[in-house]
């Protein structure tokens, strides 16, 4: 049963063209065959958020998705996020200033839950920030400077906004 | 942490997938979002050996209102519905659980169907397709048929769908006057699974008492639990706190038969079984004096 697939996936705005086994997690998809190591694998079974991603625009878990569902679709990784590599995503600026990560492994699963959840909220409370990134665990942080990153986060894109 | 072989198959039509689940039966497992089907995958709890990807079929996704229900095509994401002006309108239940489902992350791949065919008993569905009293269409190569929400789970992750269906639609029927419906739960962290959780729904005549009522529980058995005694203590009464105490004593002490879990042990699950009746009652109570 060694059947493979041919897919096409647009990762962070790049055609890729492969053939994959249909057990092939997309998580191990992004790592392995694109090469993209920023989406971590935490738990593999889809509780500890750490491989979240955009799928079409909204975050997924791509390690409780297959490699041949994002086939025609687009995905955007943490590598996506800034627009080079001194010219970092306002909500990564953000973490970075106010202590948003430790060890940082939790982090790009984080950002990538952020980014859509402070498009459709310019001006969240703390409570709801907590909510957003209840599906993400962080075993360093205990979570407040997260929180204040996201806060921070809100004020820098309004800021870019205006 | 990964999955096993298998046969992949993406129909692009109902008509192709349910000829693909004539063909492999029990083999076949319709891949729906995967919220659960691939971390069992993962773990190799589960490892079917033909995968149905349903995620290409036009007709297994839409919300819409012909007749007295909302309709929901088994795979429309959770996310969808979540935010569909049709649910949140006509089907007030439905809409106040979706959010309660994990969290955003799983709500965008996961489907309302595939929610409802898994039939875990800590799930958020099964209690309100109970409760309302939703139909199931379920559909083979051969023939349709609809089932009752009463007859469709069939015990622990277990539904009475045969090897050749797939469930393609769910009816759940819209609001009815003089109506309130509640649903809430208790989880350790907003999104994990509820320790205990119920929906509710009372219906109160023209002098104010209870005429008709619903509970419906969630991780205390092995499928949603209808506290049928609990309700049935309801009717005739008046909607005040003694009443709904009593229903809550009824339904955690008779009705139930919780098996206790790593969070909470039975009597802890019975406890918030008990307190979250009393608030489920009062605040249904509240929105069927103000429905018209």
């Amino acid at each position: 049963m060694s059947q493979t697939l041919p897919i096409s996936v647009t990762v962070n705005g790049k055609a890729v063209e492969k053939s994959v086994e249909p057990r092939l997690l997309l998580a191990d998809f992004i790592r392995h065959e694109v090469g993209l190591t920023g989406t971590h694998v935490g738990c593999e079974h889809g509780v500890c958020g750490a491989c979240t991603i955009l799928f079409d625009g909204k975050p997924v878990r791509s390690c409780i998705m297959l490699a041949v569902q994002a086939n025609g679709h687009e995905i955007t990784t943490v590598e996506g996020l800034a627009a080079s590599e001194d010219n970092m995503h306002p909500i990564q600026n953000a973490f970075w200033e106010a202590h948003g990560l430790q060890c940082g492994f939790c982090t790009p699963g984080i950002l990538m839950t952020l980014v859509p959840f402070l498009e459709e909220n310019k001006d969240p409370s703390e409570a709801e920030v907590r909510e957003a990134i209840s599906g993400n665990l962080c075993r360093c942080t205990g979570y407040q400077h997260i929180v204040d990153a996201t806060l921070l986060a809100a004020k820098k894109l309004n800021e870019v906004a205006e | 942490m990964k999955p096993a072989p298998f046969e992949y198959h993406a129909p692009t039509s109902l008509e192709a997938a349910l000829e693909l689940k004539a063909q492999h039966g029990d083999d076949g497992k319709p891949l729906a979002g995967g919220q659960s089907l691939i971390p069992a995958m993962n773990f190799r709890v589960a490892q079917p050996s033909v995968l149905i990807d349903l995620n290409h079929v036009p007709e297994l996704r839409h919300i819409n209102k012909p007749n007295g229900a909302v309709h929901i095509g088994s795979m429309t994401l959770q996310s969808t519905a979540e935010h569909d002006a049709l649910v949140a309108e006509h089907t007030p239940l439905l809409y106040e659980a979706i959010p309660n489902i994990a969290h955003p992350q799983i709500r965008n791949r996961g489907t309302v169907g595939g929610s409802l065919a898994h039939a875990d008993p800590a799930s958020e569905l099964p209690v309100v397709a109970l409760a309302l009293g939703a139909k199931f269409r379920a559909q083979s190569a051969k023939a349709e048929r609809w089932i009752e929400a009463k007859d469709f789970f069939a015990g622990l992750f277990a539904t009475t769908l045969q090897p050749d269906e797939i469930l393609t639609e769910i009816a759940f029927p819209t609001k009815t006057p003089r109506t309130g419906y509640c649903f809430t739960e208790v989880a350790r962290r907003h999104g994990d699974y509820a320790m205990a959780g119920l929906a509710a729904i009372v219906e109160l005549d023209a002098n104010q008492t209870i005429s008709a009522a619903k509970l419906v529980y969630l991780n205390v058995g092995d499928g949603p639990v209808d506290a049928a005694s609990a309700a049935a203590s309801l009717i005739g009464k008046a909607p005040d706190a003694p009443a709904f105490k009593e229903a809550g004593r009824i339904a955690s002490q008779e009705d139930m038969s919780p098996y206790g879990n790593v969070h909470a042990t039975p009597e802890y699950q019975r406890h918030l079984s008990a307190v979250l009746t009393e608030r489920a009652l009062a605040k249904a109570s509240e929105g069927a004096k103000a429905a018209k």
